[in-house]
């Protein structure tokens, strides 16, 4: 998979899923209704720099916290093509992973990233680049790499319940 | 070759004859629960996957806690959604009145037995390692597929064991020893790892506090926060067991990623300050705080145990004239025996408010959300920059004696100046 988008860099470590979509906004299940109250704890005004296919740029031990999956299909329906971070908290990582919004851990590259900038993934021959640095992404267990292939859990189990 | 006690749950729910730590392996669910967040999504995307029915109806638990009872009409329809899904799915759902806040409910239910693997549609579900269960939370999609096949994906974790020695002193209880972990290793210090609680420290704990110290351990970034199972889990699980079990612990020779000692003899009540459970200080740190609001209960603790803290120090006394005091007993049974001891009065006596059993105002829902510039003492697990409702709004996390302390001194205070 190939992701070429815009840097929009969140800073700061230990940011949890409470301030990335806060507790009010959980009696909505839509994920188009969820796009308003993205960010709403942290920065509203994150909203307004987010466009398609943006590489959202993060520090260390991000989205920790509530399992709330309202996050990951927030930043999927405003169209973010990646999250690029130093490291990730476990439920938000796999939260990801199963919507089939790619997620890459490398602290070096996010170092480097520069808001606004171009960041180029390339997921298949495990590079990054970030403003002509290449940097290299240790490559996922087999089992999400196929899973990340199928599009996500929903499609994986689509094709095991067809098998 | 030695094991650890996760170790030795996954295996028997792969269909793996070893297992290597970081290798992704698909394990089976013995129960899978959500909730009236958690539930609807994962029923959205149960239906994209093209399932119409459960793996098993008889392992699927619905539970109404988080908006319950409704605080509009948008929650509303999430409960009537979750509560059809359930009716048309077969399978047991705990609603209004029937049930409680989803953790303490399954535990207290019996669905929770060690060496079981329970997915749950909650961070919190790492609660029922109190029980020797490898619980884990998991969101939405996972729970869906979990719905669809009775499987989810695990990278095979590594243990940290967190040795327990040392007699308490009076007002340091299971919520001490977890904020003290928490407090040591930091807020990602158990990152894609397991806490196993051991030592005499730990089969001291009863289960309530056991209950207590593994549901934060996903407050340490962890999977689950395991305790074996022992005469403690045994009496606990006397008439409430809902299948045989057996007791299995981690070989004594397994390899273990890091081990913590506390003592338990040196610990003080603890609490963790705005904004990060990790952010641990001794009480005696805190004190003069001011205090607009005490919470006692959640899935952490809002126990038998808690409320009878509770009441020991409210009793004769009245709730700080600038202070409000709301008390959340976990379950509906709770309530009740609660209530044939007499606690309930003493807490109204005293001038706090009871609730029926939610998550309400923890996770900032409704039921006593905080303004802004006020300050919370709850006995609750997170204390997120706006977590309890307002961004400017402070939450301190303590055990329930210093929290009703604190409800009577109007601020933070040592337990024993109260009592």
């Amino acid at each position: 998979m190939i992701i070429d988008g815009t840097a929009v860099v969140i800073e700061g470590d230990n940011i949890d899923t409470d301030v990335l979509y806060p507790g009010s906004f959980l009696n909505i299940d839509d994920p188009d209704a969820m796009k308003p109250y993205l960010f709403e704890g942290l920065d509203p005004g994150i909203r307004d720099r987010l466009e398609p296919s943006c590489v959202l740029v993060v520090g260390d031990n991000f989205g920790s916290g509530s399992s709330r999956e309202h996050v990951p299909l927030a930043m999927k329906a405003w169209g973010v093509g990646c999250v690029l971070g130093h490291s990730f908290a476990r439920i938000f990582h796999r939260n990801c992973i199963n919507l089939g919004l790619p997620v890459v851990t490398s602290p070096q590259a996010a170092a480097a990233a520069v808001a606004g900038e171009r960041i180029h993934i390339d997921t298949d021959e495990g590079a990054i680049e970030v403003s002509d640095e290449r940097y290299e992404i240790a490559p996922l267990p087999e089992f999400m790499a196929e899973m990340i292939d199928s599009g996500g859990l929903v499609e994986w189990v689509r094709g095991r319940l067809k098998a | 070759m030695a094991l650890t006690l996760t170790e030795k749950i996954l295996l028997a729910h792969t269909d793996r004859d070893e297992l290597t730590p970081g290798e992704v392996v698909l394990v089976r669910c013995d129960v899978v629960m959500a909730n009236d967040v958690s539930g609807p999504v994962a029923f959205r995307a149960m239906k994209k996957m093209g399932a119409e029915r459960v793996f098993d109806p008889s392992k699927v638990v619905m539970v109404a806690d988080h908006f319950m009872p409704a605080k509009d009409a948008r929650s509303a329809g999430l409960l009537k959604s979750l509560k059809d899904w359930s009716d048309e799915q077969g399978v047991t759902y705990y609603g209004q009145g029937r049930g409680g806040i989803e953790h303490t409910l399954l535990a207290e239910e019996g669905w929770v037995t060690p060496g079981i693997v329970l997915a749950g549609g909650d961070s919190h579900t790492c609660t029922h390692g109190a029980l020797g269960a490898f619980g884990t939370g998991l969101g939405s999609t996972d729970i869906a597929a979990c719905l669809a096949l009775g499987e989810f994906w695990q990278a095979v974790p590594e243990t940290i064991l967190v040795r327990l020695t040392g007699d308490r002193s009076k007002y340091v209880t299971g919520k001490d020893v977890i904020l003290a972990v928490i407090g040591r290793i930091g807020v990602a210090g158990g990152t894609n790892q397991v806490l196993e609680f051991t030592g005499e420290g730990a089969a001291g704990l009863s289960m309530d506090e056991r209950l207590a110290v593994a549901n934060m351990a996903v407050e340490a970034g962890s999977e689950t926060g395991l305790f074996a199972a022992d005469e403690v889990t045994g009496k606990y699980l006397e008439g409430r067991a809902r299948r045989p079990w057996t007791a299995e612990a981690s070989d004594p020779d397994a390899h273990f990623s890091g081990v913590l000692d506390i003592d338990l003899s040196a610990l003080a009540p603890l609490v963790s300050k705005p904004h990060s459970p990790g952010n641990v200080v001794p009480v005696s740190d805190a004190t003069g705080t001011k205090i607009d609001q005490v919470y006692i209960g959640n899935c952490s603790n809002g126990t038998m145990t808690d409320l009878r803290q509770t009441a020991e120090m409210l009793r004769g006394h009245k709730v700080h004239a600038d202070t409000r005091a709301i008390i959340v007993p976990a379950t509906q049974d709770i309530y009740r025996r609660a209530m044939a001891e007499g606690l309930l009065d003493i807490f109204v006596e005293a001038g706090a408010i009871v609730s029926t059993p939610t998550c309400g105002a923890c996770f900032g829902g409704h039921n006593g959300v905080m303004g802004p510039g006020e300050n919370a003492l709850t006995t609750t697990n997170r204390n997120f920059k706006g977590r309890m409702g307002s961004g400017e709004a402070g939450v301190f996390l303590a055990n329930a004696y210093v929290a009703a302390a604190a409800a009577v001194a109007g601020e933070i205070v040592e337990p024993h100046e109260v009592h």
